[in-house]
């Protein structure tokens, strides 16, 4: 699972998710996303290289994101690629998770 | 959706909003006037036009939104209100109250109700110009045609004709049969506009239950299209069986939104949020459907009926067939429904039968004290308290079956505000009515009795009683004059009062028609209570004109006949120049009573226990001087005391201790000296025959539970009865010290 946990200068731990969140891949995230969430108070996920993004990988957002409430984590979304501006736009599901959206200048 | 409960909670609830257009139109006129009133009446009618839309009661919606209209237009400052367009206003309201029976019963309007209506209508195009309705541009005599009860939410007015909303519930297996919600968004996206959507979340179970493969995630879409059913409801092919799909086309009824927010697993709250955010309901219709709603749930809890769909409902929500083509055969069916709930929710009994269930009931209570006292003397514990138990659940039943008879008098006395308005148009002269004790509970047979006196009671104190305005400023008076309902309850009798601050009542003018008429005897002194009585007397009559309303002479002689047939009484207090007041006493209930027993030899009496104050022992050193001066000193206080075997005119045998009863009527109080004190009992009333009506101060008879028959004094009467009839030396006394200490 092309999944990497890196700790940043500021303490902060940033997750990256390779390019695939869909179905195929989400009984193997669930498990990854979940363990980093509970180990990370503070916690960045990468959404940069996602090609792929489908309602079985949102859901699992949905959960990391709802556990990370639970627990009075920090989770954050970042880089949102195209892909995942479309469904979380199509969703209306920005507000949900709270993180700035940041649009490409092209 | 309960139509049923629906339609009789609108037709309540308009009732109650045409009460507060009235008052608040009322008010207006007295000068009060503000924006708020002004709002508020605005906001009754528009509340009254937008439900009625919803079930399509096409009269009513019609005449009131021309209604409507000119109330915008007031609060648009395009139109300054003034008498005629309150007196316009209320009698479009008049106009509406008599809509509602026809309209909701689906009855055709008679033609004078026709008539009315136009002739309103044209009053009220008269303000408003050709400008029309704020939302309607219709010109008010083209006849509205007859639409399927899917009329748009009129409420608001904001859902746009093209608003569809689709409900979706994902089935678990939806992503793992290769289907995802994302390519039905995007499908729907190409359809027409996404307005709003709103993703819920809420079935994502917790993580270790959660399979990331299936589909937990549910939608509520607001869609605007142009689309044909068949078109969107095309998107949700393959998965129909596994998802639960609702779809709303455009103009679909507030109740059905309501349902689809109510049947879906989500909160309540969150999803009426959601469809008006969505703009398919605006706030209003929410609130309205919800509350709708929770009354329907509530009526179906209270009558546990079942509550059935029609079949037609069910595939329309069910999204098989077009709204169009089920509803109107719903509506065949609603018609038959909607006579059917008329019937059924609010019952109308025969007075007579609920006579006889009082009357069973006094039976079991009757049948409980026998019962209690067998126990008793069998002295087994278990039987005993078994005894006890089953008496005090007939004492509830008691009460309820008492209950089901009482109703607060306040509606009836809010009816006043509108004859007080009418009638001091009519006279010119400026009054207001002030009402107290609205929710003070009498007997229903006796309320629907009550209304005539009290109209004759306020009409005369309107005509006779309040001055003309120069006549008030003259005297120092305030303009307005001052008219009083007051109502209270008073040791087991209710009291109503009809008071004015007018002329009041002149003593020698009474007196001297008195004379000419052969009434009193000339050079007759009489006290004032009854110089004032004599206007009960047929045909008495001192009004020195006789105006449309009052003054012939009859109507106070009917007031004390109606009165005294529900065996109350009528008393008048008078001040020349400064007002009259009429008090009406009633008794509160008919068939059952708290009795008090009290032992005369070996006889049984009832006293009521309502009129009882206290007991006193009634020691041999006052004994004597009782007897001979007929009152008793208690605590500083003069008490009349009788010797109930001496006004009932039975031999007893001398007993060594004596009591004495207290016992109270309106004013007048008394003390009944007896032999024994038997303590309390519940008591049916049993009426005495015809026969015995005349004999002597007994309201009835009862039956003891050792089957013995006891009296029951009729206090008001054994009062009265000593107070007037002044011919032994004895009944002189008493008298004179009633009128002390009343």
């Amino acid at each position: 699972m092309p999944i990497v946990v890196e700790t940043l200068d500021n303490g902060t731990a940033r997750l990256g998710i390779g390019s695939g969140m869909t179905i195929y891949e989400a009984a193997g995230l669930k498990a990854d996303l979940l363990r980093a969430v509970a180990e990370h108070p503070e916690l960045d996920i990468d959404l940069s290289e996602v090609a792929e993004l489908d309602t079985a990988g949102l859901q699992l957002l949905v959960l990391a994101k709802r556990e990370a409430v639970k627990a009075g984590h920090v989770l954050r979304l970042s880089g949102h690629s195209g892909p995942v501006r479309e469904v979380l736009g199509l969703y209306r599901m920005e507000s949900y998770f709270g993180d700035p959206v940041v649009l490409p200048a092209d | 959706m309960n139509f049923d409960a629906a339609i009789q909670s609108y037709i309540a609830e308009s009732r109650e909003l045409l009460d507060t257009m009235e008052q608040s139109l009322m008010a207006l006129e007295n000068g009060e006037g503000d924006d708020d009133l002004i709002h508020a009446i605005f906001r009754a009618a528009h509340t009254i036009k937008g439900t009625g839309g919803i079930f399509g009661f096409d009269p009513i919606v019609h005449f009131t939104h021309d209604v409507e209209s000119l109330l915008d237009r007031l609060r648009g400052g395009l139109l300054a209100l003034d008498d005629n367009i309150v007196a316009l206003l209320l009698r479009s309201c008049d106009h509406i109250r008599s809509l509602l029976e026809p309209v909701t019963a689906g009855e055709a309007l008679d033609a004078e109700l026709v008539e009315q209506g136009r002739a309103l209508l044209g009053g009220l195009a008269r303000y408003l110009g050709d400008g029309g309705g704020p939302e309607r541009a219709a010109p008010a005599d083209v006849p509205v045609p007859v639409e399927e009860p899917t009329a748009e939410p009129v409420g608001g007015g904001t859902a746009s004709a093209d608003h569809w909303h689709i409900s979706l519930r994902f089935g678990r297996d939806v992503l793992r049969n290769g289907m995802d919600p994302l390519s039905f968004l995007r499908y729907l996206a190409q359809l027409g506009e996404l307005v709003d959507v709103a993703t819920l979340t809420d079935a994502l179970p917790e993580p270790p239950e959660m399979d990331p493969e299936s589909c937990y995630l549910g939608f509520e879409i607001g869609l605007r299209s142009g689309a044909e059913r068949e078109q969107i409801e095309g998107a949700f092919e393959f998965v129909r069986d596994d998802c639960a799909i609702r779809i709303l086309p455009p103009h679909s009824k507030v109740s059905e939104y309501i349902q689809l927010i109510q049947e879906l697993p989500e909160d309540t709250v969150r999803l009426g949020e959601i469809l008006v955010g969505s703009k398919a309901l605006t706030q209003v219709e929410l609130d309205w459907g919800l509350k709708l709603q929770v009354d329907e749930e509530r009526v179906a809890a209270a009558g546990g009926a079942e509550h059935h769909r029609l079949l037609g409902e069910i595939l329309v929500e069910e999204a098989v067939v077009p709204a169009k083509v089920v509803s109107a055969a719903l509506d065949k069916q609603q018609q038959i429904k909607e006579r059917k709930a008329s019937e059924n929710r609010f019952i109308r009994v025969e007075a007579e039968k609920l006579d006889q269930l009082v009357d069973l009931v006094g039976e079991l209570v009757i049948a409980g004290a026998n019962t209690q006292l067998l126990a008793h003397q069998a002295g087994a514990v278990e039987v005993i308290e078994s005894a006890a138990n089953l008496f005090r659940l007939v004492e509830e039943l008691r009460n309820r079956a008492l209950g089901l008879q009482m109703v607060q008098i306040g509606s009836t006395l809010q009816r006043f505000q509108r004859v007080v308005r009418d009638v001091g148009k009519e006279l010119g002269k400026q009054v207001e009515l002030f009402i107290s004790g609205g929710e003070t509970e009498l007997d229903k047979s006796v309320i629907e009795q009550i209304g005539d006196p009290l109209m004759h009671l306020v009409r005369n104190a309107l005509d006779h009683g309040i001055e003309p305005a120069a006549e008030r400023l003259a005297k120092g008076k305030p303009e307005k004059a001052r008219v009083e309902l007051n109502a209270y309850h008073e040791s087991g009798s209710i009291v109503i009062e009809v008071a004015d601050d007018g002329r009041g009542l002149d003593r020698d003018k009474i007196l001297a028609k008195a004379v000419s008429r052969g009434l009193v005897g000339p050079g007759q002194n009489l006290p004032d209570g009854e110089v004032y009585n004599l206007i009960f007397e047929p045909g008495f009559s001192t009004a020195d004109s006789i105006s449309n309303l009052s003054g012939r002479g009859v109507g106070m002689d009917v007031v004390r006949r109606n009165v005294e047939a529900l065996r109350g009484h009528v008393q008048l207090h008078s001040q020349l120049g400064s007002g009259t007041k009429v008090r009406i006493r009633l008794p509160l209930t008919l068939a059952i009573i708290d009795g008090f027993l009290v032992g005369l030899g070996p006889a049984r009496y009832v006293i009521p226990m309502d009129m009882l104050v206290e007991c006193l022992e009634h020691s041999g050193e006052d004994r004597a001087k009782a007897i001979r001066e007929g009152y008793l000193n208690v605590r500083g206080k003069v008490l009349p005391i009788l010797r109930l075997s001496e006004v009932l005119g039975v031999e007893t045998p001398k007993v060594r201790r004596e009591s004495v009863v207290v016992v109270r009527f309106g004013e007048l109080t008394a003390g009944l000296v007896v032999d024994e004190l038997l303590g309390e009992f519940q008591t049916v009333i049993k009426p005495l025959g015809a026969l015995f009506g005349h004999l002597a101060p007994i309201g009835g008879s009862t039956i003891l539970g050792s089957g013995e028959v006891a009296l029951i004094i009729d206090v008001p009467g054994l009062l009265r009865r000593v107070q007037q009839h002044q011919h032994s030396q004895h009944g002189q006394t008493v008298s004179r010290a009633l009128a002390a200490t009343a």
